[in-house]
């Protein structure tokens, strides 16, 4: 679907308030009388509890509270279970941990809070964290997932019986049966470690209870602001109505900032309401990587059975999935890496089963990706050792297995995120890849270009990779579109922005059904008191949930409009348009109205109207898909390795994509642009490293490496093709995670194959210069 | 704590403050002069989302305390535009699609903004190995290196 407006690269209209320095973000947040709070965390991972001494910070000038779970009372309770496991997965085990707001008996990571400090400054408040006294008696950690599952292990939650989380088994045909078939199978471990989202903005949360109005404010760096409020009303005792959560602007969400009712974000605005006064808490660097969630460790014992001409028979997976201390995001993360372990590939046969232990870390929820990356990272590697083994070229070998175009809606037979059967709704994914091998030169570079480079003693290397997204998935969103008398017009919905562009996306939408200039669409999101239906932003869900949820309420602010026009200048609907912000006689362009004048006559002071007549020239409305729809794209890139250094140098880059209609193309490669360089991270720089102890060893942006502009491709080659997804109108598919996904797979087999000489096997990521040493050492 | 009252100009404006000795230049802008589009990503020099230009050079305001900046000038993002008229680099930011969630983007616009005025024609490898110290989570940079490229050329048609 395509128009005036969508599909053109308009000019954001949020970035002047963002330019100049007059953007609000939570941090910006003043009032006069407001306190700080600063948390106390657990010095170690694993660790009862046997008394906390407060009273040395409660007597220190300038504090005005501390608190611990017992001052809690009633109020302390786990936080909710946000997503349920999935009911229609047969012997499914799960056992619901959730995070708990302040340790009463036992520090389960160095994450967890002890104490919260109320003061005048947020200086007075850290000062007062050292007079705490804690007794701790240290227990064994948890810190290996293996070791986790071991009949001797300590356990994380006392009462159970192990450290096992969930246990999933699914199967789509018959594996073992295909496996006796087959003529070759392999068989290998890979390894996915732990990253942090690391959005440049760490979390924060201002509370503000007014007695006189009996209302209760936070501004929340979260994804979710809907839930946020109904979770802290039901909290407090409070009705919904009284509670109106602002997500302003955000800096940057990637996941974490999905997870809800997490510590602070319960304790700020019960401590507002005891003390009266408004506070605010921002998160220090150190606590976003000790006290915020994060993703991706993972180890897979993955088989592959073929035929002897590469026709994958089937996959057989089984991985261990580390949740960190608690798992109040159920099975997400693993049912994405599920849903992603055949990538874009016709694979009759799959069978998958995963264990989540817990562990004393910070605990998991998606990050950018969610899973599907580990998905993808295991069977694009399969897909390589598989080609190597039949001496096959990658690039055939992946041709051979595409799924076909005639093959959609495509079923794969088991339950995703989403609790219902994983469908990718449809897909060209053929052409994808041969437009990535073409715009890489794929054919030369390997026939002339690598031999040559060889020749001269250089460790060049190509990676080629294919995969998929399963993105906007529901419930469903809401909008509503008001056209005011100044004949602009407003958009509310619930989702909150981190970024995406949805002041222009949604705007464009709306100007292509009422015929006004983007410019004049002003929208809304993340303000409870706006909007109080919807879930929030994430799975790259936005445009396509609540951007066609705007377009529907637009297309009821349309027929109001044509409605009443079509009276008031004497013409039926079908000869009118709406062109400029006015509503004009096709013919006798002349004879017109401009919305401004139609939204008055709507909404009048004065007289009778007709009975039914609804006020204004406003709609909302709802969109909730059927299912998924499922994005696809392939990545080719060239790295040359430094043999002396192991430095990588990403020479091209090159990604073909396919997330149905573009809204705006520059938002969609912005996005593709930030999923890659997080991708570039996860396949090289972005390790979180733990050791025995539980302790988290690099929790600093000095100590771990987010890819820098130095360490980027001089360029970013994008080729947009376009299957709209049936499951909409607008067409869309999601785009949000999709750089992110394929990046480690391809950069992986660029360096295998740039170091062939080598004969290194390269299965686990995130690679490091010194890792990377390391493996050529072992091969001697 | 001592309070130590310091003379500077921010912006083009002379200010009068009385700062703690303890306080950061970044603390001070965003507290005491309100001035809060200059971000904190890290208070530990490692972002680059609080960079201002002080004396000419861009600097980590989260690295500098308030009270060294007796008698300097300061230059914040609020302070780019001119009588309304934006910056070229904040112009060519928007025209290159550089601007994601916002957050770096202060801090990123002034290592630029310091870049040129000390490189009109900066190329490519100058322009990275400017901005190495603005962390960016969102855009994977090129866009903004596009920008920072695109305006350096608008400063030098205007000029020529």
């Amino acid at each position: 679907m395509k128009g005036k407006w969508i599909g053109q690269p308009i000019k954001r209209n949020e970035d002047p308030r963002l330019l100049t320095g007059q953007a609000l973000y939570v941090d910006d947040v003043d009032m006069p009388g407001m306190l700080h709070a600063a948390f106390l965390r657990s010095d170690y991972a694993h660790a009862r509890i046997r008394s906390i001494d407060v009273s040395a910070a409660r007597a220190r000038p300038g504090v005005v509270a501390v608190y611990t779970a017992e001052d809690m009372a009633d109020f302390w309770r786990p936080g909710p279970l946000i997503v349920p496991p999935p009911r229609n997965v047969e012997g499914i085990v799960f056992h619901a941990r959730t995070q708990i707001p302040m340790v009463k008996d036992k520090a389960r990571h160095i994450g967890d809070p002890i104490a919260v400090v109320i003061a005048e400054s947020r200086y007075i408040a850290e000062d007062a964290l050292e007079d705490i006294v804690v007794d701790y008696e240290p227990l064994e950690p948890v810190v290996d997932m293996e070791r986790a599952l071991e009949p001797d292990a300590p356990l994380v939650h006392d009462d159970l019986d192990s450290n096992l989380a969930a246990h999933v088994v699914q199967e789509k045909g018959n594996y073992e049966a295909a496996r006796a078939k087959a003529d070759v199978v392999i068989k290998r471990r890979i390894l996915v470690d732990r990253g942090a989202a690391a959005a440049l903005e760490n979390r924060g949360v201002v509370a503000h209870w007014e007695p006189k109005s009996q209302q209760l404010t936070v501004w929340d760096t979260t994804q979710a602001p809907i839930p946020i409020r109904n979770g802290i009303a039901a909290m407090l005792g409070l009705s919904e109505h009284q509670v109106r959560v602002i997500a302003p602007f955000i800096g940057g969400g990637f996941g974490p900032k999905i997870m809800m009712s997490q510590p602070e974000e319960v304790l700020v605005p019960w401590a507002a309401m005891k003390l009266n006064r408004p506070i605010k808490w921002i998160e220090d660097r150190r606590e976003n990587f000790i006290g915020t969630t994060q993703e991706r460790a993972q180890i897979h014992d993955v088989e592959m059975a073929l035929t002897r001409d590469g026709r994958v028979l089937g996959v057989r997976d089984v991985f261990l999935h580390d949740t960190g201390a608690y798992d109040p995001y159920g099975l997400t993360v693993p049912l994405n890496t599920q849903s992603h372990g055949l990538g874009a590939y016709d694979i009759p046969n799959y069978y998958t089963e995963f264990k989540v232990v817990f562990t004393n870390k910070m605990i998991v929820t998606p990050v950018r990706g969610a899973g599907r990356p580990q998905g993808i990272f295991v069977i694009e590697r399969m897909m390589d050792l598989a080609a190597k083994e039949l001496g096959m070229d990658r690039a055939e070998i992946r041709k051979r297995n595409l799924i076909p175009p005639d093959a959609f809606p495509y079923r794969q037979e088991i339950i995703d995120q989403a609790f219902i059967e994983l469908v990718y709704d449809s897909g060209n994914y053929l052409p994808v890849l041969e437009k990535a091998m073409a715009m890489i030169g794929y054919d030369r570079f390997i026939e002339e270009e690598q031999p040559r480079l060889r020749a001269e003693g250089r460790h060049v290397g190509l990676g080629l990779v294919t995969f998929v997204e399963t993105t906007g998935v529901g419930p469903y969103e809401g909008a509503r579109v008001s056209v005011e008398s100044s004949g602009k017009v407003s958009v509310v919905t619930g989702v909150g922005t981190q970024g995406q562009g949805h002041f222009t996306s949604f705007a464009q939408i709306v100007a292509d059904q009422l015929g006004v200039d983007v410019r004049d669409v002003r929208v809304v999101t993340g303000d409870t008191a706006q909007f109080h239906w919807g879930t929030g932003t994430f799975a790259s869900r936005g445009a396509v949930v609540a951007g066609n949820a705007v377009k529907a309420a637009a297309a009821g602010v349309r027929a109001k409009i044509l409605k009443l026009a079509s009276k008031v200048l004497e013409t039926p609907e079908e000869e009118l348009e709406l062109v400029d912000g006015q509503v004009r006689v096709a013919d006798i362009p002349e004879r017109s109205i401009s919305l401004g004048e139609l939204a008055v006559m709507a909404n009048p002071l004065r007289g009778a109207v007709e009975p039914g007549t609804k006020p204004g020239l406003e709609a909302t409305d709802y969109f909730g898909p059927q299912y998924g729809a499922t994005a696809s794209g392939a990545v080719a890139m060239i790295v040359e390795v430094d043999p002396e250094t192991m430095m990588v140098e990403i020479k091209r880059f090159v990604i073909a994509h396919d997330c149905g209609t573009v809204l705006n193309p520059m938002i969609v490669e912005g996005q593709i642009h930030g999923g890659v360089s997080m991708g570039i991270g996860n396949s090289f720089y972005e390790r979180l490293v733990y050791d025995d102890n539980g302790q988290l060893l690099n929790a600093s942006l000095m100590d771990y490496l987010l890819p820098r502009s130095t360490d980027m491709p001089r360029r970013i080659e994008i080729a947009h093709l376009e299957t709209p997804s049936p499951l909409n109108p607008i067409g869309s598919k999601g785009v949000g995670e999709a750089g992110a996904i394929p990046v480690p797979s391809a950069f992986a087999q660029a360096v295998e194959d740039a170091l062939a000489d080598y004969g290194v096997e390269i299965l686990e990521t995130p690679l490091s210069p010194n890792r990377l040493f390391e493996l050529l050492s072992a091969r001697g | 704590m001592a309070l130590h009252r310091i003379t500077l100009t921010v912006n083009g404006e002379t200010e009068l403050v009385d700062v703690p000795s303890n306080m950061t230049l970044l603390r001070m802008l965003r507290e005491k002069l309100v001035l809060t589009g200059t971000k904190n990503g890290c208070s530990a020099g490692e972002c680059g989302a609080c960079t201002v230009i002080m004396n000419g050079e861009p600097v980590n305001s989260c690295m500098v305390l308030a009270v060294e900046c007796d008698g300097a000038e300061i230059t914040t993002v609020e302070g780019l535009a001119h009588d309304g008229q934006l910056d070229p680099v904040q112009e060519a930011i928007v025209e290159q699609g550089g601007v994601q969630c916002g957050f770096c983007t202060p801090g990123i616009l002034i290592s630029s903004r310091a870049l040129l005025n000390r490189n009109p024609n900066p190329g490519d490898y100058e322009i990275r190995d400017a901005l190495v110290g603005n962390l960016c989570r969102c855009t994977g940079y090129l866009r903004i290196i596009d920008a920072v490229k695109e305006a350096a050329q608008r400063r030098s048609v205007v000029a020529s």
